[in-house]
């Protein structure tokens, strides 16, 4: 049930801070690889395993420094002065790439089992 | 199936993992910079915290405590001069890292590197000016002298101690933006950015046009409207100075200095709007009894901010000032004894010089009866996702060729070239003068420092607590004949080389003058009784004028007296244009709503504030009056550009010269306009003109909104990393310089005294990070025009309620 989404978001969030961003994606892959049941919750676990720690991590920083770069990127981007537009779009992409890699994880679990719903769980 | 979803799904996922992880042209890799661990957000920054830091760094020889005060600025104790330097680097990187490394990729011809081949020709422009060629002449100036020497090792070693610990999650943004990693520093980078420096303010030439001018007029009409001292002037050393010293030889004008000029060559003019003010009241005028110095360098402001703040203390040490990121010690700034400030002198120090090639393998050339060698120098400009782009250029004596026949319209069949002479290919030693400026304790020392200055020769205003006052336009002049450079020169001939130096000793200087002041504004250097020649045209003296007129009615001058100085509005030279041009208008043709206009002009007080209207309509109508004047008698030609007049020429013209042939339109053969139909139609056109673009005459049309100050961040077009429609008044040619673009970018008051106090601001911040608290904060201050008290701190154990924060660095 929540096991994949908390091992995603705490394996992620640990090998963030070493690694490259990209490493969400194997960390996605991978729990899912080990564990999921269907497509569709494999995509929501590695979205919101990612998305969430990045929502978060974007905040409190958004939240300590007077949100005065998240104004700015805002501007720069998408010219706007919304900070909440990059608050928003921050986790939407970690969490696409956290789901894509988890979906595609599962989907490669698929082929080598011969029942999906099989260690559902 | 299964397989092939399975595979599916991997490569939708891994396509847009890579899709994110690559730059799309100028988008950013989306994922890395949107990943709060490594992207932007790493960039956002809190206040200073009163936590101290203790970093352990590789070179430093001695523990470096640095105490940073509300404002940011850094106030580094060191044991000894190395480690302050060392110090100094790694502070200012830590502030302006990407700013200090991108000025010098700029001057060294390198932005194609970062941005691809939309940089070349800047690239290209660049390395044909021999900024390299003259950058490897400083190095070599500043690595000569082992005191310097050191400076600059223990400046680039702070700055590669911090580069070497800094993870790429915490790379400036600007990196993260344009997709490229910091390099390390090297001491020749010191001497690009002071190339910079010269190329901004002594670069500019006006040869090219005066030389179609003269083609086209005479040399009789050209001498009449381009003269070579202005018709009203009050020049920075006070008429009346006497010269105490015997002028050496000056080389007499050849028979014959004409040359032609069948190129089109684009050259940078002059830039009106790079000015600056200084001046210093002595002790009878201050109110203490003791001198008050003031300073602000107009430039073209941009963010991160062009200045620095920093105090540096060591034993032997006490200095506060401003810096440039990227050289070391403090270049406009004050120590318990002296102060000094700097605004640019203008001197004529580029001249252009026709290379006559023995032939089209171009490896010889023409000079004083005999074929000398050509050298040459291979540039290779790296292209980011290209080839390199590989640039012969050729020198000769006068220094490097910067345009070949080939790269322009050319007709005669003799291979020709125009060779740059240019102060900035000396051997120099940029920092020593502002070395033992940072150390000077009387003006003896003072003297001493300037002699050593080579370029971007600048005038030098001086106060100290001994109650002396100084001002010296100082740098090193060419000797040279009247007028040598004032048109292009040909080159065969010995006759037009520069012919030695000034010397130091000689440059113009005045000490304790009896008016009890001294001040520059970029005006003419002296009145014509100094022997040298320096340049025939400086900056209109309109500012000069207005500050010695105050300056000459104040008595116990005050800090705020002086600050209120800084931040005067008159527009001194409408006061001039204004009674002249007033009565010329044909009131009978004018419009309602034109009559409204003048109507407003007439009431002017002359304030150039940020409400005032007639000011804004001033500002159109002289630009415009000047077009009307002289735009047909000097019309645009790509090929054979000209320039007109300059105003205070026009002003004589408007204000003696009536009938003068000039105002009648040569494009109109039907018709003789006279001054009173050229001073109503361009007064009728700018109002119409206003009205179009900012609706009827009313509020709209007020001076701020209008002239739309921007402090621009350095990557074109980065609209959200700057400030836009900044409300202040003044602008070009006024006290409070603050134009379009340019403007006062460090604002500076030292009251001298047993105990030295000083104010100051700069359009900016002390951060050059965009997601600092630093950024802009003290924009809003300069914007008001009051200044902060900077904090001159004695020690180290000192306790100020000022200080946020401590940063040691320990080896």
């Amino acid at each position: 049930m929540m096991l994949p989404f908390l091992v995603i978001a705490l394996l992620s969030a640990v090998a963030q801070l070493f690694l490259p961003w990209w490493v969400i994606a194997p960390v996605a892959f991978g729990v899912c690889l080990w564990r999921s049941k269907t497509g569709w919750r494999a995509f929501g676990n590695g979205f919101l395993g990612i998305a969430v720690v990045w929502f978060v991590y974007a905040l409190s920083i958004h939240l300590q420094t007077d949100g005065i770069l998240t104004g700015r990127m805002a501007d720069l981007l998408f010219k706007i002065k919304a900070p909440l537009v990059l608050l928003l779009l921050t986790p939407l992409i970690g969490g696409l790439v956290g789901g894509l890699a988890g979906l595609a994880g599962q989907q490669l679990r698929a082929v080598f089992s011969t029942d999906p719903n099989h260690r559902a769980a | 199936m299964k397989v092939f979803k399975a595979l599916l799904s991997l490569l939708v996922a891994i396509s847009l993992l890579v899709a994110l992880n690559r730059p799309w042209g100028s988008v950013p890799a989306f994922g890395r910079l949107l990943s709060p661990f490594e992207g932007f957000w790493q960039n956002a920054e809190t206040k200073d915290h009163a936590t101290g830091q203790n970093i352990a760094v590789e070179g430093a020889r001695d523990e470096v405590t640095i105490l940073y005060d509300d404002l940011h600025v850094p106030h580094i104790f060191a044991k000894n001069d190395y480690d302050v330097y060392f110090a100094q680097g790694y502070v200012t990187a830590q502030d302006r890292l990407w700013q200090m490394e991108f000025q010098t990729y700029a001057a060294a011809g390198r932005i194609s590197e970062l941005i691809g081949d939309r940089a070349l020709e800047l690239d290209r422009y660049n390395r044909r000016l021999g900024m390299a060629y003259g950058a490897e002449k400083s190095l070599k100036g500043m690595l000569s002298d082992p005191v310097t020497k050191s400076v600059l090792e223990a400046y680039s070693a702070g700055i590669n101690a911090y580069i070497n610990q800094l993870k790429p999650a915490h790379y400036p943004i600007e990196y993260k933006l344009l997709g490229y990693a910091p390099e390390p520093w090297t001491p020749i980078k010191v001497a690009f950015l002071l190339k910079q420096m010269t190329q901004t303010l002594a670069a500019g030439a006006d040869d090219l046009m005066m030389t179609n001018v003269r083609q086209k007029l005479g040399p009789a009409l050209t001498a009449d409207l381009f003269p070579d001292y202005p018709f009203k002037e009050d020049p920075i050393i006070p008429v009346g100075t006497r010269w105490d010293f015997t002028p050496v030889k000056r080389p007499a004008p050849p028979q014959n200095a004409d040359t032609d000029s069948s190129v089109a060559l684009n050259w940078q003019p002059h830039d009106p709007a790079i000015g600056s003010n200084n001046w210093a009241v002595g002790p009878q005028k201050s109110a203490t009894g003791y001198p008050i110095l003031a300073n602000d360098p107009h430039l073209t402001l941009s963010l991160p901010s062009i200045w620095y703040q920093i105090q540096l203390v060591t034993p032997t040490l006490n200095v506060y000032g401003v810096s440039l990121p990227g050289a070391p010690g403090v270049i406009i700034g004050f120590n318990k004894d002296v102060a000094w400030g700097v605004t640019n002198v203008g001197a004529d120090v580029l001249d252009f010089y026709k290379i006559r090639f023995r032939d089209n393998r171009r490896q010889e050339y023409w000079h004083d009866g005999k074929w000398k060698p050509v050298r040459q120098r291979i540039e290779t400009i790296n292209v980011k996702g290209k080839r390199a782009v590989v640039d012969t250029v050729l020198y000769t004596h006068h220094g490097p060729v910067v345009y070949l026949p080939e790269e322009k319209p050319f007709q005669s069949s003799i291979p020709t070239g125009y060779a740059v002479r240019w102060i900035a290919h000396e051997v120099d030693n940029g920092i020593k003068t502002f070395y033992d400026l940072n150390r000077a304790k009387t003006y003896d020392d003072y003297v001493t420092a300037l002699s050593y200055y080579v370029a971007p020769a600048q005038n030098f205003v001086f106060a100290n607590t001994a109650k002396d006052i100084a001002i010296s336009p100082n740098g090193r002049f060419p000797l040279k004949w009247r007028d040598q450079g004032k048109f292009l020169l040909d080159g065969t001939k010995a006759a037009n080389d520069w012919q030695g130096w000034i010397p130091a000793a000689q440059n113009p200087r005045v000490k304790n003058p009896p008016r009890e002041f001294v001040s520059s504004a970029n005006q003419s250097s002296t009145d014509p009784t100094y022997p040298y020649y320096i340049n025939w045209e400086f900056e209109t003296s309109d500012r000069g004028m207005r500050i010695n007129q105050r300056l000459a009615g104040m008595q116990k001058v005050t800090v705020d007296s002086m600050r209120r100085l800084q931040n005067d509005v008159y527009n001194h030279q409408a006061s001039k244009f204004l009674p002249v041009l007033l009565p010329r208008i044909q009131e009978t043709n004018l419009s309602e709503q034109q009559k409204q206009a003048l109507k407003t002009v007439r009431q002017w007080n002359y304030q150039q504030d940020t409400a005032t209207i007639a000011g804004t309509i001033y500002v159109d109508w002289i630009n415009r009056l000047e077009d009307a004047i002289w735009a047909d008698d000097f019309p645009y030609e790509a090929s054979r550009p000209m320039r007109y007049p300059n105003a205070d020429r026009t002003w004589q013209l408007l204000l003696e010269e009536p009938d003068a042939r000039w105002f009648d339109n040569v494009q109109t053969p039907n018709r003789k306009e006279t001054i009173g139909d050229i001073v109503t139609g361009s007064f009728q056109a700018t109002v119409d003109s206003l009205s179009k673009r900012h609706g009827p005459l009313g509020q709209t049309w007020a001076w701020a909104a209008h002239k739309k100050t921007a402090v621009r961040h350095l990557i074109p077009g980065l609209d959200a990393f700057s400030a836009l429609d900044v409300q202040i008044g003044g602008g070009s040619g006024i006290v409070n310089a603050a134009g379009r673009r340019a403007g006062p970018s460090w604002r500076m008051v030292v009251q001298l005294g047993p105990e030295v106090s000083a104010y100051g601001v700069f359009p900016g911040g002390q951060s050059g990070n965009a997601g600092s608290p630093y950024y802009l904060n003290m924009l809003e201050t300069w914007r008001k025009g009051d200044l902060y008290e900077l904090l001159y701190l004695k020690s180290v154990t000192q306790k100020h309620p000022r200080i946020q924060s401590t940063l040691k660095l320990t080896h």
